[in-house]
């Protein structure tokens, strides 16, 4: 039985009733959902009464696929997860194994983490930023986020040996050593991004046609964005305070100057400057570290078969968006009794049909963009 | 207030091993309670014990920054509990991952509908330990 025919038949545009509502699709094959995410909406004229998703059209049981998987093989899966920050989640995954383990990483696989976190981040709000603007119709940005994003890839692709699952955390550290060029090409990058930011303020974010499709479109209050779960520029933009880098800092983030970044507006435009000025820290992260990488081990010497005592471990970590956790129940066993991620992307879209309630539709792909989905994280 | 409470501090939270009848009296009291504000769930899932279900929830308090764990213990044959959506909206949707994965039924849930299996999954519950697919499940 093919669910999506089924819907579109009982779903078909008419109008139902004498209230004068109908429904439309958005997907499963849509452009501004960035994958297959099926939206059924409900809508009285230009007016939006119900936002109801559908998915499932990429669910690959990521959950039961890792209790049949080992400590040292089950990271790997995660990377397909949310594919845009894979580094981050290999990341919450290696420190939840190594939480029950305890083992001590060695302080040069502790920075390296860090370092490639914060690329990784860069790397996915530029693909946000882009492919935001090109779901409001302007297609130049996309090409100017894509140009900083490049060097970003070629620099994962040269430590970890592939550009976007990178792959490269495994439980003790890092899989291999950093590339002998690796300071140079980021010390490049840097200089590169330095120099192309303001573009980006002068393309988007002071254009007005942008703002006002923005502005007060989409608004979450701080109490409605801690209730519906959500974490990361989204819950950030509403003024809740959830970075989990300061919040429960892993890693040397305690060590490290940066801030938090914060908007009360609420509204997509917050959400938005979010990410901007998000990806400025990233920046700033980076060139404390840059220099700063100690000698030493990369990986700490661990057994070859992994076995987590008996008991629950629990991490989270701060992805590009917002809070992955990893709940590990183990049984003592060399693989995982019951794993579950708590992605990002699942409690974040939950708020969607909250805040795009008697809006108009037009002003739907503003408020899916400011909440950047990433479907695979989703349906997991 | 709760008799039937077990308290368990050895982990990195505490942890309240409850039955469902006393849960939705503990879930008003600790949404709504100004001393204790646990607003923020960031976790809701169910482990299936091949003899019972657990229903795990993680809460935060996003202004006192402390964390709870709860662990409601239920029937197998027979899983229900009281849906906590009205303390914590985003319940509604983990809730209604967990009913089609372990077929866990939640009383009083506004829309307790498959959301991401598609039709036809009824009662069939992927991630219980005993679930069979002969074609789509590869055992390593």
């Amino acid at each position: 039985m093919y669910r999506e025919t089924q819907i579109i038949k009982e779903t078909s545009p008419g109008i139902v009733g004498e209230t004068g509502e109908f429904t439309i699709n958005v997907g499963p094959q849509h452009p501004a959902t960035h994958g297959v995410l099926h939206l059924v909406i409900t809508l009285s004229g230009e007016t939006i009464m119900k936002v109801e998703p559908h998915l499932g059209y990429i669910h690959r049981s990521i959950e039961k696929m890792c209790e049949s998987l080992t400590y040292r093989q089950f990271i790997y899966v995660t990377s397909r997860m949310d594919y845009l920050s894979s580094h981050i989640n290999n990341h919450a995954c290696a420190l939840c194994v190594e939480k029950g383990m305890q083992i001590e990483v060695p302080e040069r696989a502790k920075v390296i983490r860090v370092l490639m976190d914060e690329l990784t981040r860069i790397a996915s709000h530029e693909l946000w930023w882009g492919a935001m603007a090109m779901d409001l119709g302007a297609f130049t940005p996309f090409f100017h986020a894509f140009r900083e994003r490049e060097s970003i890839n070629e620099i994962m692709e040269e430590t970890c040996g592939a550009r976007l699952t990178m792959n490269y955390n495994v439980p003790g550290g890092v899989m291999q050593d950093l590339h002998p060029d690796f300071q140079r090409k980021v010390k490049e990058f840097l200089k590169l991004y330095k120099s192309k930011i303001h573009e980006y303020d002068e393309l988007v974010t002071g254009n007005i046609i942008f703002q006002n499709r923005m502005k007060g479109v989409g608004m979450l209050s701080a109490k409605d964005a801690i209730s519906y779960g959500c974490s990361g520029p989204t819950a950030r933009g509403s003024g809740v305070s959830s970075d989990i880098r300061k919040v429960y800092p892993y890693g040397i983030y305690d060590k490290l100057e940066f801030d938090e970044v914060l908007e009360t507006g609420g509204d997509s435009f917050a959400r938005y400057m979010v990410r901007i000025r998000e990806m400025q820290q990233s920046i700033r992260i980076i060139e404390q570290l840059i220099d700063n990488i100690p000698e030493g081990d990369f990986q700490a010497k661990t057994k070859a078969v992994l076995k987590l005592p008996k008991g629950e471990f629990y991490t989270k970590v701060e992805t590009a968006r917002g809070e992955l956790g990893v709940y590990i129940v183990s049984e003592g066993g060399t693989t995982p009794y019951r794993i579950k991620f708590r992605s990002p992307g699942f409690s974040n879209l939950s708020v969607l049909d909250h805040i795009a309630r008697g809006s108009k539709i037009g002003d739907l792909v503003a408020m899916m963009g400011t909440l950047d989905l990433v479907i695979p994280d989703i349906d997991r | 207030m709760l008799p039937t409470a077990a308290f368990d501090e050895s982990g990195e939270w505490l942890n309240v091993e409850l039955t469902a009848e006393d849960w939705p009296k503990l879930a008003g009291a600790l949404c709504k309670d100004s001393h204790l504000a646990l607003d923020y769930m960031f976790c809701l899932t169910c482990i299936d014990w091949k003899t019972h279900l657990t229903m795990v929830y993680h809460l935060h308090s996003t202004s006192f920054r402390h964390n709870i764990v709860v662990k409601v213990k239920l029937d197998r044959n027979k899983p229900e509990v009281v849906s906590v959506c009205k303390c914590w909206r985003t319940a509604e949707f983990h809730e209604r991952e967990v009913y089609e994965m372990f077929g866990v039924n939640f009383l009083n849930h506004p829309d307790l509908r498959l959301l991401i299996l598609p039709d036809g999954w009824e009662g069939k519950n992927p991630l219980r330990k005993d679930f069979e697919d002969p074609i789509n499940m590869i055992r390593l």
